[in-house]
């Protein structure tokens, strides 16, 4: 059993054997995951998943250079490398340091919603729950006028523009 | 073995009563909230040290918090495989809380309508579990555990992203919405895929009876939320009360009808072969017995069979999973000792009807 030739690291899995138009034989050998970041092998998963969402992203962002794969938290020493492989965050913090990149796996995961509306906890009182009123009814906003709904539009122009004031 | 859980596994458990609304399709709702503490890291860079701390401080706070002076609480590292695996299967913690480390707690009302657990990916996921389809008596009974809690501790909360938890995918409310429904008919007449595609439109996600990697066993589907950014509380819920789950109680209606109408023949012979397996077994899986009791159970409902009455039927169910079987037993049993205890138990409970 090799390894993977790809990140020489993992246990090589999934093996390939090329025909060359010669009738040369062409063997290689990968461990999953590079196999599906190669796009050699597709993974069916149900719904959303959040491995899917990262690696989709995190694809996303090896294109675009690799600073990404070096931000640390200094508050709980996560890297984004070891966020990326696990899913989990080190501390509150991190949502800040690594806002950039989370803002689009936030976006995926959430169906494009980018602020919480909901409960806020009782100690901070209700600046903070009118804004998200108002954060909820503008997404409602757009919803009524993507579905042509101009009355309710109107109706939560106007509340938008009472809780504004 | 912990004393307090053999009681535990005797007992039927409060949303194990077969009552409530729409009782017939949806045999439970759950809400439970993903909480964090401020002041500490999340699970995966606490240590040790941090880890006991976060149980402490929390435990606590629920001690502390007149609302909740009923609950029972549990060491989880401390207790033996067995009461573990009893208290997944009681859907009282999660198979991540049974196999983790370090120091994790569980507490629950005696009902066990209402529960939580301390140090599981997050640092408190508090549930309520409701028998039938209340979904506004199960939100309101946890916010206001959430608001009871609250008032001891300082929770983590971001402007932008409100509660923050350890898996983005949970952030914002925190709150997962799961609905668990027997669709008997809907599988007979091989129509899943309308109940995917329900559940799919409102963005749900479909999962078997234990949730997160549980295929679905005997029937049993259980629907739950995925978003928790953007989407309120009283939204999220929303879309299941006023849409998701009256239509997918609709289609399970109407096939349960179509094969009323239709193959009453099939129907009745399904049901009582079911019960005749039930009643004369002497080796049986747990996958046959939830398939059996599946069938039954949809047999009690379209009233074909009333020999038996629906709360047995429930709590056989859960008694006849692995570790509630051992705990009856009070001893380990290999697979093979499971299957005839399992038989058992079931003609015992069958015959007394």
């Amino acid at each position: 059993m090799g390894l993977c030739e790809r990140c020489k690291k993992a246990q090589a899995t999934f093996h390939l054997t090329n025909i060359k138009p010669s009738g040369e034989k062409e063997e290689r050998h990968f461990c999953e995951r590079c196999a599906v970041e190669a796009g050699l092998l597709q993974i069916q998963k149900p719904s959303v998943n959040l491995n899917d969402i990262i690696e989709s992203f995190v694809g996303g962002a090896k294109e675009s250079g690799s600073a990404l794969s070096n931000l640390v938290c200094e508050e709980c020493g996560i890297s984004y490398v070891e966020f990326r492989n696990h899913g989990l965050f080190g501390c509150p913090r991190d949502y800040d340091v690594f806002k950039e990149p989370l803002a689009k796996l936030l976006e995926r995961a959430h169906d494009g919603a980018t602020h919480h509306t909901g409960k806020t906890p009782k100690s901070l009182g209700t600046a903070r729950t009118t804004q998200q009123d108002i954060h909820r009814l503008k997404r409602q906003l757009a919803e009524a006028v993507a579905a042509e709904d101009y009355e309710r539009a109107a109706e939560l122009r106007d509340r938008i523009r009472e809780l504004e004031e | 073995m912990n004393a307090s859980l053999d009681e535990v596994a005797r007992r039927p458990g409060e949303w194990l009563r077969g009552s409530g609304p729409l009782h017939d399709i949806v045999i439970s709702t759950r809400v439970r909230l993903a909480r964090n503490i401020r002041g500490f890291p999340f699970q995966p860079r606490a240590d040790a040290d941090q880890r006991a701390d976060i149980a402490a401080t929390i435990e606590a706070a629920v001690r502390k918090a007149a609302r909740l002076n009923e609950f029972q609480h549990l060491d989880v590292e401390e207790l033996e495989e067995l009461d573990r695996a009893l208290l997944v299967e009681r859907h009282l913690i999660s198979r991540q809380h049974a196999e983790g480390r370090g120091a994790r707690r569980v507490a629950f009302h005696p009902s066990e309508a209402s529960g939580l657990m301390i140090n599981e990916e997050d640092h408190l996921r508090m549930q309520v579990m409701r028998s039938g389809f209340q979904l506004e008596q199960a939100w309101e009974e946890i916010d206001a555990i959430d608001d009871a809690i609250e008032e001891q501790l300082e929770y983590e909360f971001h402007p932008q992203y409100g509660y923050l938890t350890a898996c983005p995918t949970n952030v914002g409310t925190g709150i997962r919405v799961s609905v668990m429904l027997h669709l008997p008919a809907l599988r007979l007449t091989s129509e899943l895929e309308k109940v995917g595609q329900a559940a799919k439109d409102m963005k749900l996600a479909i999962r078997g009876l234990y949730g997160e990697g549980s295929e679905a066993q005997g029937d049993f589907f259980q629907i739950s939320n995925q978003i928790t950014l953007g989407r309120g509380e009283s939204e999220i819920i929303d879309d299941f009360r006023g849409v998701v789950i009256p239509k997918i109680v609709e289609y399970e209606h109407a096939a349960r009808d179509a094969l009323l109408k239709n193959r009453l023949h099939a129907l009745d012979d399904r049901i009582w072969r079911a019960m005749a397996q039930l009643q004369n077994a002497r080796l049986m899986s747990s996958n046959e017995a939830m398939q059996y009791l599946s069938h039954v159970r949809m047999g009690l409902h379209v009233g074909r069979l009333s020999s038996v009455d629906l709360q047995t039927v429930n709590e056989l169910f859960i008694q006849t999973q692995p570790a509630h079987l051992q705990k009856l037993q009070g001893e380990r049993l290999n697979g093979e000792q499971r299957s005839i205890a399992r038989a058992a138990l079931i003609r015992a409970r069958l015959s007394n009807n």
